[in-house]
């Protein structure tokens, strides 16, 4: 057997788009099956269920779903309740919603129904990234087809009132960030709120709101038909359930596939991947949840599991599952300056330690990676990525300092060679006497 | 109350304050940039960052986080201090060195931060940023390179003077506070976001490189632009006012001020009056005062006390409004007013002629009616607080008027008369329906021949609808000179059988005109040997055949009563230019010469006599409670005719003699009447 997941536990089962993405090839695949019948049950038991199920969201913090589910007030007061997916998947090396979007939307458009009816809400915001134009296309004729077979709208089948919008974002990072991406859809400048108060409380419009990633509202529909032990069965107890995952870098088959959660690292590269370029031992270094998580070396890439729990003790995270395979030769220093740009590029410029040190982290790691630096600067560096980290408003900051501070926590040897090379070459160096004036 | 714990001390909170109210209640700073009081929270500069338990092991925004029961708050430990060093030194490295050649240096939040709350060095080793200067108008200048982007301008323009033109643009490193299309700020109170930039990038740009702010002396007075009586702080060097900054008057101005009252001070310095003149052969000649006064006097002695008239202007300090009032009565003249608008007021109870709900008092208003008033030009701020309630909800307004952009929502019931002769049943069902409706009238409805009966009809309308009411009096009249209700208070206006300021400009009405700072008035038609004592050559000193220099309102001490009725003393600032005097001093002076010396040698004596006359003067910065009057009783009944009413002030940047003398006023005037054209790229 390849990797640990049968067959026939796959959520997924048209991942790679081999059968028909329509209506009627989902329904042939299982999704809508019984799904009024899963209404009938209450909200009360789709809540309990899937906080049963230890769904973790998918979309990088991993909170469990079924409690944020939960935080939406009880009733119904002066205010509508929202449904929001967050389908702005922008995380590089992630690219596992697209393949939801592309050939099983129905199973989101299902997730989101369910979802919907749980937390009392009669539309779901679909926000978009803006360079899925594809995904757009299929998600909006998938929409339509639902709307036709009367599966939602007004009174469909399922006697819950209940519209899904398909919104259309602008290709911005940050975006996917919950209260950036509401302001977005309410037609603002994409910049994330402060919180408290959050989303539950007031959220778009002010309104009470959940936001959820693709991939969590869409295994929720196939959680409940098969039962939340079903999911609770797959991975270690608090890491539970399938996952999507994405391998992309020096793998010699990059693939997205979906895996039980707590699958060995090295297991999802040999059998999905089919291993490392040059074997195993030409393994330099692996970022396992996407740009944003540090990156781990060879030795912690031998033992550490694909969870939230395993990451977090190797100092990690598992993110959004979007595994980045570095070979021996890659220029790590390098890898994570054009990581820092994409950060600097993305941040929304509304929170000063973001704002000012996003890029000046990128700059100087872009002199590291040359080697003109001075050795002192790397203490400089971890300084303002730390002065970066927990002071901003939103994550985005955090994000921009985890993979500097994981470059210099196991590579710091490498960037003081480059210093050093660099240094030998010249009779004089300038080093950091660039003068700021 | 609830109580929070702040470093360790218990303190009281009432419910809904933030960390940051809390702790400055405790006595602690908090260092800030973004955050204002009265502007939403952005929570985006970082700089007001401590440590709360319970909560998460990494500093908190205190500007944005609600306290609670039980919470403690750390605002001086080792990681608050760490926290705030780092967000210093990222608003640092892209901050130009500039303090020595910056307009802010001196008072600069982010100099004064830097010193208390920043490392000692700089670590940053890059290029700093650069960024292109923006086009905000003539009040704003702008040095973006210096910019932080607190986004205060931002949240003063869109919220508090309600006109899109400041915004964030771009993202990140790149991002730009701009006025999107390089536009001009169309607003009247632009001039405020130069005070609440907390760095140079958005300084004073008529004063720009005028000064430095430890060179300036500080004297607190009354502005008189508007009838709103804002309070302000005249910055003066030597003999002149170098600028004019606002001052907290939380039942008038709050913190803000508009800006012709900001911006007018370079008027004070331009076509002033500062020696006598005297006509000769049909020529004005400099002359003394003794040759002045005695040319005056000898005219005033020879004219029958019924063909000496006296008007006074826009800008006068009531004393001297109450000693040349004491002067034409002695003289036994009743030919005097003050209402140079020609506003039916002045007849019957004071509460006729206030704007009796207060100013802080409109706030509390649900519905309100603007009759022949633009409030955006004639009192910006009152238009402010206007906006501010509409913007808190539950505020309703309809004008009967010109229709223009109020920058708030409006039901538009009619341009005039008409409309008021027989208001649409529909349209003043949200007056009746009120719990305390006000109606706000300006002089556009009352002026000319139609004014008793529009003040009749306004009156009827608004006892019909209830606007008096137990603890509440929504009438209210808002003046758009300030020292209209003084005048009005001391009963400046024609005694038995006197003329009124129209009657009085006729050809023939008079053989002496006195012209007391009079300038909105068009005195050329009248055939009377004219007087002008004022500060400005302006039109009143046009033609005039004898000029007495006067002071302007910075430069003597005098009380003014704003529309709301509280009354109000100015300071003098500095010294009347050249030879001219006090106007008060003038006007005794010239009494002497014609025989009726004024019983009062200095202004306390004249304050002392002013007050025992009219005792509402007596109480400085004092607001009456709301007391009930009828209203229907007031003006005449008569035809309302078709009239349009249109605001008294035509054009807010060039409504008296200093505003017409100031450069900043015309550039403002300018763009108000030719908006800039822009290429459509």
């Amino acid at each position: 057997m390849v990797g640990l997941l049968e067959d026939k536990d796959r959520i997924f089962t048209n991942l790679y788009g081999f059968q028909d993405w329509t209506l009627e090839g989902a329904k042939n695949r299982g999704a809508w099956n019984a799904t009024k019948d899963m209404l009938d049950l209450g909200r009360d038991w789709i809540i309990d269920n899937v906080k049963a199920s230890g769904l973790r969201g998918r979309g990088g913090a991993g909170f469990s779903t079924g409690l944020k589910w939960s935080f939406m007030p009880k009733e119904v007061k002066d205010r509508p309740h929202y449904l929001v997916v967050n389908a702005d998947e922008s995380e590089p090396a992630t690219c596992k919603d697209r393949e939801i979007m592309r050939h099983d939307p129905q199973l989101l458009i299902e997730g989101c129904l369910i979802a919907s009816f749980a937390m009392q809400a009669h539309a779901c915001y679909i926000y978009l990234r803006g360079e899925y134009v594809l995904e757009r296309e299929r998600m909006e004729a998938a929409v339509k087809q639902a709307y036709e077979a009367r599966l939602i709208g007004k009174d469909n089948v399922h006697g819950w009132d209940f519209d899904v919008y398909i919104h259309h974002g602008g290709g911005a990072y940050i975006c996917g960030e919950e209260t950036a991406l509401l302001e977005s859809l309410e037609g603002k400048k994409g910049q994330p709120r402060l919180k408290p108060p959050f989303p539950a409380g007031a959220g778009l419009y002010g309104c009470p709101t959940t936001v959820n990633n693709v991939e969590s509202i869409a295994v929720v529909g196939t959680i409940l038909r098969r039962g939340a032990d079903w999911f609770a069965g797959f991975g270690r107890p608090n890491n539970t359930g399938t996952k999507l995952m994405s391998l992309s870098g020096h793998v010699n088959t990059p693939c997205v596939v979906e895996e039980a959660m707590s699958i060995p690292l090295r297991q999802l590269i040999e059998d999905h991947g089919g291993g490392v370029r040059g074997g195993w031992g030409n393994l330099k270094a692996i970022i396992p949840g996407g740009a944003s998580c540090p990156v781990i070396t060879r030795e912690q890439a031998e033992t550490v599991l694909m969870d939230f729990d395993s990451m977090r003790e190797v100092r990690s995270s598992l993110g959004t599952a979007g595994v980045t395979v570095m070979d021996e030769s890659t220029d790590i220093v390098k890898a994570i300056a054009r990581i820092s740009y994409f950060f600097k590029h993305e941040s929304c410029g509304q929170c000063t330690p973001c704002r000012e040190g996003t890029g000046w982290m990128w700059r100087v790691l872009e002199r590291m990676a040359v080697g003109e630096a001075d050795p002192s600067e790397i203490d400089l560096l971890l300084d303002v990525a730390g002065q970066v980290e927990g002071h901003t408003i939103c994550a985005l900051g955090d994000a921009a300092a985890w993979p500097v501070q994981g470059l210099i926590r196991h590579f710091r040897h490498e960037i003081e060679e480059r210093i050093a090379t660099y240094r030998s070459r010249r009779a004089n160096f300038a080093g950091h006497a660039i003068a700021a004036e | 109350m609830p109580i929070a714990k702040v470093n360790g001390v218990e303190t009281e909170f009432e419910p809904g304050m933030t960390v940051l109210q809390v702790a400055e209640r405790a006595g602690h700073e908090i260092p800030r940039f973004c955050y204002h009081e009265r502007l939403s929270i952005a929570g985006n500069c970082r700089m007001c960052l401590v440590e709360v338990k319970p909560g998460p092991p990494k500093p908190q925004a205190s500007c944005a986080l609600p306290a609670a029961e039980g919470q403690e708050i750390f605002t001086d430990t080792p990681m608050v201090k760490k926290a705030r060093e780092g967000v210093m030194e990222f608003l640092l490295i892209n901050h130009p060195l500039d303090c020595p050649i910056c307009d802010q240096g001196g008072e600069c939040d982010l100099q004064d931060q830097a010193m208390g709350y920043g490392r000692d060095g700089s670590r940053y080793a890059e290029n700093k940023r650069a960024v292109e200067e923006k086009n905000m108008g003539p009040t704003v200048k702008t040095f973006m390179t210096r910019c932080i982007q607190c986004t205060r301008c931002v949240r003063f323009i869109t919220e508090v003077a309600g006109v899109p033109d400041i915004g964030m643009i771009s993202r990140g490193e790149s991002a730009e506070i701009t006025t999107y299309l390089e536009k001009n700020i169309d607003s009247e109170l632009s001039g405020n976001v130069n005070d609440l930039c907390p760095v140079g990038a958005l300084t004073h740009r008529p004063w720009q490189y005028h000064y430095r702010p430890w060179e300036l002396k500080k004297t607190e007075t009354i502005d008189v632009m508007d009838a709103l009586g804002s309070n302000i702080r005249a910055d003066y060097r030597g003999s002149e006012v170098m600028r004019v900054l606002p001052r907290v008057h939380e039942g008038i101005n709050e913190e803000w001020l508009s800006d012709k009252s900001r911006y007018v001070v370079d008027g004070l310095t331009a076509r002033r009056l500062d020696r006598p003149w005297l006509r000769e052969n049909g020529k004005l000649r400099p002359a003394t005062w003794d040759e002045a006064l005695g040319a005056v006097a000898a005219r005033l002695k020879a004219a029958p006390a019924d063909r000496i008239g006296v008007i006074a202007g826009d800008l006068q300090d009531a004393e001297s409004m109450k000693a040349t009032l004491d002067l034409f009565r002695a003289l036994g003249s009743a030919n005097t007013d003050c209402r140079q608008d020609g506003a039916a007021l002045g007849h019957g109870p004071r509460e006729s002629w206030l704007f009796n709900s207060g100013l802080q008092g409109i706030e509390n208003a649900d519905a309100v009616l603007l009759i022949g008033v633009n409030p955006r030009v004639e009192a910006p701020l009152l238009n402010a607080r206007l906006r501010k309630a509409w913007l808190k909800g539950g505020l309703e307004v309809g004008v009967i008027g010109e229709q223009v952009d109020l920058t708030y929502g409006y039901a538009y019931l009619g341009a005039g008369s008409k409309t008021l002769a027989k208001p649409p049943k529909s349209a003043m069902d949200f007056l009746t329906k009120a719990q305390r409706p006000a109606i706000v009238v300006g002089a556009g409805a009352l002026r000319g021949e139609t004014g008793p009966a529009a003040l009749n009809a306004i009156g009827a309308l608004a006892k019909k609808v209830g606007v008096i009411t137990e603890g509440w009096n929504g009438f209210n009249v808002l003046h758009s000179a300030a020292a209209r209700v003084g005048g009005l208070d001391m009963g400046f206006v024609p005694g038995e059988g006197g003329l009124a300021v129209a009657d009085m400009l006729k050809p023939g009405a008079l053989d002496v005109l006195f012209l007391l700072g009079a300038d909105e008035v068009d005195p050329t038609g009248s055939d009377a040997f004219r007087v002008y004592l004022g500060s400005h050559g302006d039109r009143g000193a046009h033609g005039a055949d004898v000029i007495l220099p006067g002071a302007a309102y910075t430069e003597k001490s005098g009380l003014y009563v704003n529309t709301e009725g509280r009354v109000q003393m100015a300071e003098r600032v500095v010294f009347p230019k050249g030879d001219a005097k006090e106007d008060w001093a003038v006007i005794r002076a010239l009494s002497g010469y014609v025989g009726q010396t004024l019983p009062y040698d200095t202004l306390e004596q004249l304050r002392a006599r002013l007050m025992a006359d009219h005792p509402t003067f007596g109480r400085i910065d004092y607001l009456a409670a709301p007391a009930a009057f009828d209203p229907s009783t007031l003006g005449a009944k008569g035809d309302l005719g078709d009239v349009a009413y249109v605001s008294v002030v035509a054009d807010p940047y060039l409504s008296n003699p200093i505003a017409r003398a100031s450069a900043t006023m015309a550039e403002l005037s300018a763009q108000r009447t030719q908006p800039v054209v822009m290429a459509a790229e």
